[in-house]
C-alpha cells in the first residue's frame, strides 16, 4: 500500500454535482452544460474576492438541492481555492452549518478533495461528505499577476484562470463511484516561468500516472478517458510525449479540462484554462453526468496543481507541482 | 515640409525605441517592469554623456515621450538645478523636472479610481 | 530526464511569441503615440508655451488620455496588441498607476489605493531619481574641477 494505489473498501458515490461559472466559460464549448452563471462575473458582489465566495456558496447550495440533502446532513465539507488563506471558501461557506476542512492544493484541489473525502468515507469516519472548489480570473489575476486594467501581453504558453466553482456531494447511493485514488508527490523540475504552468505541472501528472500503471491491473486503454485538470495545450503535449517515451500511450483517451472548457481559436485564452474551478466545473457538469448515464464506464481524473506563491517566485524559486488521481467508475449497466 | 519631417522622425525614433523593448520582452527573460527601469536609467546616462540631447532636438516627441525621455527630463533637471543651486540641485532637480508628469499620473489615477471599477475580462 | 534537460526540452517545444508581428505593432502604435505627442507639442508651442513647459504639458496630455482609456477598460485591450508600443511611451507609466489605483480601491482609499498606487510604477521613479542624483553629484564635481 505504501506510495501506491488507495483501494477504497467502502466506495463513496457522487450523488450530485453542481457548477457555477462566469461569462467566458458560459460562452465556451461546454457552456450549455453548466448549472448557473453570471454575465458580469461579479455575482452581485462589489469585489472579485466576494464574487468568488458567492460562487462557492451557490455551488454548494445547488449541489445540496440536487441531492435533496440539507447542510446538517453532511458530515464534512472539504473546500479550497487559490486565494491567500483560502478566503474564497472560508467566507463563501461560513453560512452553512457543517464541519469544514479548508484545503490548499492549488489547481489540484478538486481531486485532492475527492480523494480525502473518499478516504474518510471508506474508513467509515464519515457517511457523507461535500467537496467544493473555485477560482476566479479576476481575483487570481490580482493576487498572482497584475491589476486587471494593466496593459500587458501574455505569451502563447500562458493559461487563462477559470471563473467557476464546482461542488460534489459524496454519499452511499448513486451511479458514479470513486473506487481508487493515488496521492500525488511534490514534483519540481525546475520550471520558473509563471507563463508556462503546463510545463511545470506535466511532470507531476507523469509521475502519478506512471506510479498508477506500475501497480494497477489495468492498462491505459482500459479507461474511457484519462482526464487531466489544467495542463493546457503545452502541458498536455508534454504529458503525452514523455509518457509515450516511457511506453505508456494515452494519446487516444487523454483529455484536459483546460482544453475542453474554451475554444482556443475563438477565445483569447492562449494555452487553455487553469485554476481550481477549471477541473471542478468540467467534472461536475460534463464528466460526472456522462458517467451517471453510463456513456463513460471508467475514467481516471488527475487534478494538477502548481504550488508556488508570488513571493516564492520573486525570490527566484521554481514551481513545484502535484497531481492527485481518483478513479471514477459508472455503476449504470444500461447503455 | 519641415513639419512633416518632424512628425516622420518622431514616428520612426519613437517606434524604434518601442521595438527594442518589444524584442527584449520576447527574446529575454526581462520582465516589462525591469525594462522600464532600464529605459529610465539609460535615458539619464545617455543624457549625461551628451548623446540623448541631439536625439531630442532631432526627433522631438519621438525621444521625449518614451520612458528614456523621462530619464532625459531627470538628467536635464539635475543639470539645471546644480548650475543654479550647487550640490543641493543634485537632490532637487530630478523630481522637480518630472513633477508635472508624476503628479498628473497619480492625480488622474486617483480620480479614475473614484469614477471607475475594474471590469471583467474576456 | 534531469532538471536541465527538462528545461531545455520545454524551452524547445514551447510555442514562441510572434516576435515579428509584435514588433510591427509595437513600432506602429508606439510611433503613433509619439507622433500624437509631437502634434500636441506643435499645438502648445503654437499657443505660446516655451519648449520645456510644452514637453511637460504633452506628457500630461498623454497621461490623461491613457488614464481615461484605462478607466474605461480599453487600454489593456490596445496593449494586448501593442505590447511595448503602449508600455514604453509615458502612457505605460500612466496605465501602471491608474490600473493599480482602480484595482486596489476595494481595499480602501488609504491602505488600498494610497499605499499601493506605486506598486508597478514605483521602480521607475526610484531608480530614475536615484540615477539622476548620482549624475548630479558627478556633474557638480566635474564642474568644480574643470568648470
Amino acid at each position: 500500500m505504501k506510495n501506491g494505489i488507495l483501494k477504497f473498501k467502502r466506495k463513496p458515490k457522487i450523488i450530485s454535482s453542481y457548477s457555477v461559472v462566469g461569462h467566458m466559460e458560459k460562452s465556451g464549448p461546454l457552456g450549455e452544460l453548466f448549472d448557473e452563471y453570471s454575465n458580469d462575473d461579479k455575482f452581485g458582489k462589489n469585489s472579485w474576492e466576494k464574487a468568488e465566495s458567492e460562487m462557492q456558496k451557490r455551488a454548494f447550495s445547488g449541489a445540496l438541492n440536487k441531492s435533496g440533502l440539507i447542510d446538517t446532513e453532511i458530515d464534512v465539507l472539504l473546500a479550497g481555492d487559490l486565494l491567500n488563506q483560502c478566503v474564497g471558501s472560508n467566507y463563501g461557506l461560513s453560512c452553512f452549518d457543517v464541519g469544514y476542512l479548508g484545503l490548499y492544493g492549488a489547481c489540484s484541489t478538486c481531486s485532492e478533495g475527492l480523494l480525502i473525502g473518499a478516504s474518510l468515507y471508506s474508513g467509515g469516519v464519515v457517511d457523507s461528505c461535500a467537496v467544493v472548489t473555485s477560482s476566479h480570473y479576476c481575483s487570481s489575476e490580482r493576487q498572482f499577476r497584475f491589476p486587471l486594467e494593466y496593459g500587458g501581453q501574455r505569451t502563447p504558453t500562458a493559461q487563462w484562470t477559470t471563473t467557476g466553482a464546482g461542488a460534489f456531494i459524496l454519499k452511499d447511493e448513486g451511479n458514479v463511484e470513486i473506487s481508487e485514488g493515488m496521492i500525488g508527490k511534490i514534483i519540481d523540475k525546475g520550471i520558473s516561468d509563471i507563463n508556462n504552468m503546463g510545463a511545470a505541472m506535466a511532470p507531476a501528472a507523469i509521475d502519478t500516472i506512471k506510479r498508477y500503471f506500475l501497480e494497477s491491473e489495468h492498462s491505459p486503454e482500459f479507461f474511457d478517458l484519462i482526464i487531466t485538470g489544467d495542463l493546457g495545450y503545452e502541458g498536455s503535449e508534454i504529458l503525452k510525449d514523455l509518457l509515450l517515451k516511457d511506453g505508456i500511450d494515452i494519446r487516444n483517451n487523454h483529455i484536459d479540462c483546460g482544453l475542453m472548457l474554451f475554444d482556443r481559436k475563438a477565445q483569447d485564452v492562449h494555452a487553455g484554462g487553469s485554476g481550481c474551478g477549471c477541473s471542478a466545473i468540467v467534472m461536475a457538469s460534463d464528466i460526472i453526468p456522462r458517467l451517471a448515464s453510463g456513456e463513460l464506464k471508467s475514467v481516471l481524473f488527475l487534478g494538477t496543481g502548481a504550488l508556488m506563491s508570488p513571493v516564492s517566485l520573486f525570490q527566484g524559486g521554481t514551481i513545484p507541482a502535484i497531481a492527485h488521481l481518483v478513479r471514477l467508475s459508472s455503476l449504470n449497466s444500461h447503455n | 515640409m519641415d513639419i512633416f519631417l518632424d512628425y516622420l522622425w518622431a514616428f520612426l525614433i519613437g517606434g524604434s525605441l518601442c521595438v527594442i523593448a518589444q524584442i527584449l520582452i520576447d527574446k529575454t527573460k526581462l520582465t516589462p517592469a525591469r525594462i522600464l527601469v532600464v529605459y529610465v536609467c539609460t535615458g539619464v546616462v545617455l543624457t549625461a554623456i551628451g548623446v540623448y540631447e541631439p536625439l531630442v532636438n532631432f526627433a522631438g516627441s519621438g525621444a521625449t515621450v518614451p520612458l528614456t525621455g523621462f530619464g532625459y527630463a531627470i538628467a536635464k533637471g539635475v543639470q539645471k538645478a546644480v548650475d543654479e543651486k550647487g550640490l543641493l540641485g543634485a537632490l532637487t532637480g530630478g523630481l522637480e523636472a518630472t513633477a508635472g508628469g508624476i503628479s498628473a499620473s497619480i492625480c488622474f489615477g486617483l480620480i479614475m479610481s473614484l469614477i471607475f471599477s475594474s471590469k471583467p475580462k474576456r | 530526464m534531469n532538471e536541465k534537460e527538462y528545461n531545455e526540452y520545454v524551452e524547445k517545444r514551447a510555442k514562441k511569441s510572434p516576435v515579428l508581428k509584435n514588433c510591427i505593432f509595437a513600432f506602429l502604435i508606439g510611433g503613433g503615440i509619439c507622433t500624437l505627442g509631437q502634434a500636441f507639442f506643435h499645438l502648445y508651442t503654437f499657443l505660446g508655451l516655451e519648449e520645456t513647459d510644452s514637453r511637460t504639458v504633452v506628457a500630461i496630455t498623454l497621461i490623461f488620455i491613457a488614464a481615461l482609456l484605462t478607466g474605461f477598460g480599453i487600454f489593456d485591450n490596445i496593449a494586448k496588441i501593442a505590447g511595448a508600443g503602449t508600455l514604453v511611451p509615458i502612457t505605460g507609466f500612466a496605465n501602471a498607476i491608474t490600473s493599480q489605483a482602480i484595482d486596489t480601491k476595494s481595499e480602501g482609499f488609504i491602505l488600498g489605493v494610497g499605499a499601493k498606487i506605486f506598486t508597478i510604477a514605483g521602480p521607475v521613479i526610484l531608480y530614475g531619481t536615484f540615477t539622476g542624483v548620482i549624475y548630479g553629484i558627478i556633474y557638480y564635481f566635474c564642474n568644480l574641477i574643470w568648470g
